[in-house]
C-alpha cells in the first residue's frame, strides 16, 4: 500500500468521512495542521462521486462532511473582514483540524490494540473443565434402591429377632429424623450408613422413609458411577 | 508452611484456574498469614522461573491478575488443534474500543462525535463480546448509557490493567510509518451481530 495508485480505491475500507480525510492527507503528504482545503475538498468529492458510480450507498455522514468542506472552502476564499481580526481561532479549518487530530489519535490507539497478541488467536490458556459438584452423578431409580435394600438385609449382622414390640420407630418419625439429618448440610451420605438399627423392621422403616423423602423431592439418591454405591443428599432445590 | 511451599500452592492455583488470579484471590485461599508482599514476590519468582525455563508457555500478568499462557509462536499449531481461524476485530470495533478504553466512562454520543459515524451497532457488538460493559446511565436529559471496558478486554488484549495502555503522548510518538502499515494479519471479521 503505497498510495500511488491514484483512484483505485477500496472505498469500503473507510470508516467514515474523517477516515477518508486522513487518507487524503496522508496520500498527499499534507500537514494536518495546515490543510489545503481546496485540494482536499476536490479529492474528497471525487471519492464520493466514485462511491456513487460504484453504486455504493454513501452514508449521510460523508455528505455532511462534503458540505462542511465546501463551507470551509468558501470561508477561506472570502477575504477576512478586516486585517486586525487576526486571531488564531479565526481559521475556519480549526474545528475540523481538531476533530481530525483527535480521530487520528484513536485510530493510532486502535492500531496499537490490533498489534496486541490476542487471547484465543495468538495466545491460549488451558480450557477449563466445568467443575460441577454433581459431576458424574446418576440418578438412582427404585430398582437401585431395592437392590440396595436387599444387600442390606443380606448382611450378616442383621438379626431377625421377631420381637413383638412393633413400631419401635414410626415411619413418620423416621422421615422427620432423616429429613433433619440433612438440614443445613449439602454433604452426601452413603446409603448404608443411614441404616443404624439392626432389626429388620427398623431397616424397612428407614428404607420406606427414604423412599418417601426421595419421592417427595426432599432428598436425592444417586450413584457416582454405574453399579457404584448409593449416596443420599439433600435435594438441591427443595420442592415446596 | 515454608515460603517455597507457598510457591507451590500458588503455582497449583494458577495452573488449575482458567481466569487470571489476583493477589487478593490467592490470599483468600492461602490465608492472611502470608503477606501480600510475599505473595507478590513469589509470583515474581514463578514468572522468572518460567521465563528461565524457556517453556512454550509462561506466567504473565494480565487482567489485573496472573495467568499461564502459551507463547505467540505456538499459535498456528494451537489454532489448528482447536480448528479455529484467526478472527480479529474490525477497524470499526478497534476504534470504538480504543475510544471507550481511553475515554471511559463514555456515552455513545461522545464515541460518535470522535469517529464521525454512527457507532451504536459497534458498541452493541462489543457488549456482546463482553469487551465493553455498561457502567450505568448519565444523569443528563435522555439518561444515555455509560460505557466502560470490561475486565475481559484486558484479558483478551493481554493487558495487565488499563494503565498498560500507552498514554496519548506515547501514541502521538508512534510515528506515521507505523500508521502506514496495515495490521499484522488480514482483518477477518467475526460474525457481526448487526444492531
Amino acid at each position: 500500500m503505497d498510495g500511488m495508485e491514484g483512484y483505485t480505491v477500496k472505498v469500503d475500507v473507510f470508516e467514515g468521512p474523517l477516515d477518508l480525510l486522513l487518507h487524503l492527507i496522508k496520500q498527499n503528504q499534507l500537514d494536518i495542521y495546515d490543510i489545503p482545503i481546496a485540494l482536499v475538498t476536490e479529492q474528497y468529492l471525487e471519492y464520493i462521486r466514485i462511491m456513487k458510480a460504484l453504486d455504493l450507498t454513501v452514508a449521510g455522514e460523508f455528505l455532511v462532511m462534503a458540505a462542511t468542506l465546501m463551507y470551509i472552502k468558501s470561508r477561506m476564499l472570502l477575504p477576512a473582514p478586516s486585517e486586525e481580526v487576526e486571531e488564531e481561532g479565526e481559521d475556519p479549518r480549526a474545528e475540523l483540524i481538531q476533530r481530525l487530530v483527535e480521530y487520528k489519535r484513536f485510530k493510532e490507539a486502535a492500531i496499537h490494540l490490533s498489534h496486541q497478541a490476542l487471547l484465543g488467536v495468538d495466545v491460549f490458556i488451558r480450557p477449563a473443565e466445568e467443575i460441577e459438584v454433581d459431576t458424574g452423578e446418576i440418578a438412582a431409580d427404585l430398582f437401585h434402591l431395592i437392590d440396595a435394600l436387599r444387600a442390606l438385609l443380606e448382611r450378616e449382622e442383621v438379626k431377625d429377632f421377631h420381637e413383638v414390640t412393633l413400631e419401635l420407630v414410626t415411619l413418620r418419625e423416621r422421615m422427620r429424623e432423616l429429613y433433619e439429618r440433612f438440614q443445613g448440610t449439602k454433604e452426601a451420605v452413603s446409603f448404608f450408613s443411614l441404616f443404624t438399627g439392626s432389626s429388620r423392621e427398623e431397616l424397612i422403616v428407614t428404607f420406606l422413609a427414604l423412599l418417601e423423602l426421595v419421592k417427595s423431592g426432599m432428598l436425592r439418591a444417586y450413584q457416582r458411577e454405574v453399579f457404584g454405591p448409593l449416596w443420599v443428599t439433600r435435594a438441591a432445590i427443595a420442592t415446596a | 508452611m515454608q515460603q517455597h511451599e507457598f510457591k507451590g500452592v500458588i503455582e497449583s492455583l494458577l495452573f488449575a484456574n482458567q481466569h487470571p488470579l489476583t493477589i487478593d484471590n490467592i490470599i483468600r485461599i492461602v490465608g492472611d498469614e502470608v503477606e501480600k508482599k510475599v505473595v507478590k514476590g513469589l509470583l515474581a519468582e514463578l514468572m522468572a522461573e518460567y521465563r528461565g525455563m524457556e517453556r512454550s508457555f509462561h506466567l504473565v500478568e494480565v487482567g489485573e491478575g496472573y495467568q499461564f499462557r502459551t507463547k505467540t509462536e505456538y499459535a498456528p499449531w494451537i489454532r489448528s488443534l482447536h480448528k479455529i481461524k484467526p478472527a480479529r476485530l474490525r477497524q470499526s470495533a478497534l476504534e470504538t474500543l480504543a475510544i471507550v478504553a481511553y475515554r471511559q466512562p463514555v456515552v455513545r454520543a461522545e464515541v460518535e462525535q470522535i469517529r464521525g459515524v454512527d457507532s451504536g451497532w459497534v458498541l452493541n457488538s462489543l457488549l456482546e463480546k463482553g469487551l465493553v460493559k455498561i457502567l450505568g446511565r448519565k444523569e443528563v436529559p435522555g439518561r444515555p448509557l455509560v460505557y466502560g471496558t470490561d475486565r475481559r478486554f484486558l484479558e483478551v488484549f493481554g493487558l495487565r490493567d488499563l494503565s498498560g495502555l500507552p498514554t496519548i503522548q506515547e501514541l502521538d510518538a508512534l510515528k506515521e510509518e507505523e500508521q502506514a502499515e496495515a495490521p499484522p494479519e488480514p482483518i477477518i471479521e467475526e460474525e457481526e451481530g448487526a444492531a
